[in-house]
């Protein structure tokens, strides 16, 4: 070649042009039940298995009650927070068949690990809603006991927990609580972002190479905080799983019978013994990453309204309408019932206290320390010295 | 009593041998530590009699270590983790600061993570970069670990096996040039009842002047005093042993009495564990002290290449030099 020639030496060879746009828009996800409320009897997912859901029109109706209640109990702690109540809130709205499909897959045994986003799946383990506010409010960090209701602390450092869930996963297998129809599965909740982290990386090598009977959760609700999908990802984030070895698979997130069909199958898959797996739950945030960020000025009216037309509890109330499970009655029975439980739990917000100054000293270590020991006796002392100190 | 002559390194092998065989719930994890028997060979052995779910070879990462050890520990497992050299925790910092230190405070006390995280620390073995490094006070900051570190063979059997009892998190300095140094080990030594495991002790009785050092800096004190008692100086040696707590009712006692103090240490002096020492000393003991406490510590500077690591490992001569200087005020 000449010199001066573009194609000459290592310098000069160019790449055909990549797009720097990632391939997100993959189709083929697992759907149940139709944005319209059309009921899909059972659908062979891409990886070949037949997914399907059985439920009674109680169950049925089961579910929309969560659904509702799980929205309007995050509509009332967001309502508490521009109220000056909590300091902070992550809403779920949007994510509520994500969260309530995989959460009532769940069996009593199974151990779910949460980001801080998970009030559904908290609202299905049997936890009181308010426990997640007292984090919010500032008044502790989070009072439910993990070990009582198979549900882990909130971990706020993204994708920290899922290398915790995947050491509980070979904890359980290391236990032989695998292989049977009762066994144990565990299930990590993460969201897109996460995808990103070094931690979820280790954590997909390391339920690969041991086997853990481990479901990975990913909300994909389109953001992390600003920044959009196309930030985290050149393939479609279900697609990750094959390259450390397990199915990984992508589901309409905001249906929740899909969501419960594909984590069901998973967990149980899990529970047997099959090792772990990867659901991509596609779903959207409909609200801001927290009422800290203003979502306008990252993305546009019409994207949020495209997703509103997909609401999970929109097409699951005209799935009940067209089927006849539920009349006008259990509608407005539910509303009812959801506006109860939230003017329940915005008392008992307000009613709650502020913790004894000296308690930050409580439970750092197990077996104590002498050096904050003393630490917490002189500011003991120095609280008394105040005139009329109640302390 | 079994007392054996054992070198530092077998002596954590007995140690850890001792809770593999005295806790079912007791796993061993990191990399490399099967078959190998790890790069110090300090789980020599542990694999071929314990099984490969209790001696875990695992992937190359050390995030992945321990935050998969987290999640053993909610199951109820007691996890010892490896971490292959100093330098190469980092990865792992944030499981260590941001969840291991976290969970019991977080959950108020609901939650337990009494895991190990064994780190051989330090220098003087002429390692490339990355292998020589003393964290001690990254951890020490962090509320919530204990980090303790030992100095003969007594006290790694005895130490490693108290922290692995112990329900604290703790990580665990092992002093890696004196891993082949030998000396006379109980085996019979009681785990709970010997001494706590947070306690410092005194390595030699002086009255002229207080060293206080922990991991591979108390042989080189002891070297010291040695050398200062042929010039008529007596030095109190103390072995930390514990850096987080920090034991101090040993040391001001001591600082009470003989009026001087020098810390040593192999880390930088910059915020270092001599930083807080001297200034509790001084809070405490500022009516008996003849003299500002000193320190003895490596220099500001990343750790170096092999072939000046003596000049910057804190050697005999400059902690003599620094007990001089305490008897110039």
């Amino acid at each position: 070649m000449a010199k001066g020639d573009p194609g000459a030496g290592p310098r000069g060879r160019r790449a055909a042009p990549r797009s720097r746009k990632a391939v997100t828009g993959d189709p083929e996800l697992v759907q149940l039940l139709t944005p319209e409320g059309a009921r899909i009897d059972s659908v062979t997912g891409p990886d070949g298995v037949e997914y399907r859901v059985d439920f009674t029109d109680e169950e049925y109706r089961g579910l929309y009650r969560d659904l509702v209640l799980v929205r309007k109990l995050d509509a009332e702690a967001t309502a508490l927070q521009r109220q000056g109540e909590l300091g902070i809130w992550a809403s779920l709205l949007g994510q509520e068949a994500a969260q309530v499909g995989s959460g009532r897959a769940l069996r009593t045994q199974d151990m779910a690990f949460p980001t801080y986003r998970e009030h559904g799946v908290l609202y299905c383990r049997g936890i009181d809603p308010i426990m997640p506010l007292g984090l919010f409010r500032g008044v502790d960090q989070g009072g439910w006991d993990p070990n009582e209701f198979k549900f882990n602390m909130y971990t706020i450092v993204i994708g920290a927990q899922t290398l915790h869930a995947t050491g509980y996963a070979m904890g359980v297998a290391m236990d032989g609580k695998t292989g049977t129809d009762d066994g144990e599965a565990v299930i990590a909740y993460f969201g897109d972002g996460a995808t990103s982290q070094g931690d979820v990386n280790e954590s997909f090598v390391w339920a690969g190479v041991f086997n853990a009977p481990l479901v990975f959760f990913c909300q994909n609700n389109q953001y992390a905080i600003s920044e959009p999908l196309e930030r985290q990802t050149r393939i479609p984030l279900y697609r990750r799983s094959a390259g450390f070895g397990f199915p990984g698979i992508r589901v309409d997130g905001n249906d929740v019978l899909a969501t419960y069909a594909v984590t069901r199958h998973a967990l149980d898959n899990a529970r047997h013994g099959q090792g772990p797996s990867l659901i991509e739950a596609y779903t959207y945030r409909m609200g801001a990453h927290t009422t800290s960020d203003d979502p306008t000025r990252y993305r546009i009216a019409s994207e949020v309204e495209a997703w509103q037309a997909k609401d999970p509890i929109a097409r699951m109330k005209a799935f009940l309408e067209r089927e006849k499970i539920a009349d006008a009655g259990f509608f407005t029975e539910i509303d009812e019932q959801a506006r109860r439980e939230a003017v329940d739990l915005r008392e008992r917000v307000l009613a709650m206290p502020n913790p004894e100054p000296t308690t930050l000293f409580d439970h750092v270590y197990p077996n104590g320390s002498p050096l904050l020991d003393e630490q917490r006796a002189q500011f003991s002392r120095y609280l008394e010295s105040f005139e009329g100190s109640a302390h | 009593m079994a007392t054996e002559t054992l070198t530092l390194g077998k002596a954590l092998n007995t140690g850890l041998r001792r809770a593999l065989e005295n806790d079912p719930k007791v796993v061993i994890m990191g990399e490399d530590v099967g078959k190998l028997g790890g790069v110090f060979r300090i789980t020599d052995g542990l694999q071929k009699d314990f099984g490969d779910q209790r001696v875990i070879d695992t992937p190359l990462a050390e995030s992945g270590i321990i935050g998969t050890a987290v999640g053993l520990a909610i199951r109820g497992y007691r996890p010892v983790c490896e971490i292959q050299f100093d330098g190469f925790v980092y990865p792992a910092y944030d499981q260590i600061v941001s969840q291991v230190a976290k969970m019991h405070y977080r959950s108020r006390g609901k939650l337990n993570i009494p895991m190990v995280i064994r780190i051989p620390f330090g220098g003087g073995i002429g390692a490339v970069e990355h292998h020589s490094e003393s964290p001690e006070a990254y951890f020490a900051h962090t509320a919530g670990l204990k980090v303790v570190s030992c100095a003969n063979p007594q006290d790694a059997y005895v130490m490693i096996q108290q922290a692995i009892a112990s329900d604290d998190p703790i990580v665990f300095l092992e002093p890696k040039r004196r891993y082949w140094e030998k000396g006379q080990v109980d085996l019979d030594a009681p785990i709970s009842e010997a001494y706590p495991l947070h306690s410092a002790r005194v390595a030699r009785a002086g009255a002229d002047v207080t060293l206080l050092a922990y991991g591979p800096m108390v042989r080189t004190c002891l070297d010291a005093a040695t050398a200062a008692a042929e010039d008529g100086r007596e030095l109190e040696i103390i072995d930390l042993r514990t850096l987080s707590p920090l034991d101090l009712g040993v040391v001001y006692e001591s600082v009470r009495r003989t009026g001087r103090a020098v810390v040593v240490h192999e880390a930088p002096s910059n915020v270092g564990l001599g930083a807080e020492i001297a200034a509790r000393i001084t809070e405490e003991c500022f009516y008996s002290l003849e003299s500002p406490v000193l320190r003895v510590a490596g220099f500001d500077t990343p750790y170096p290449a092999a072939r000046v690591e003596e000049e910057y490992l804190p050697d005999l001569d400059r902690v003599l030099d620094a007990v001089d200087r305490t008897f110039g005020w």
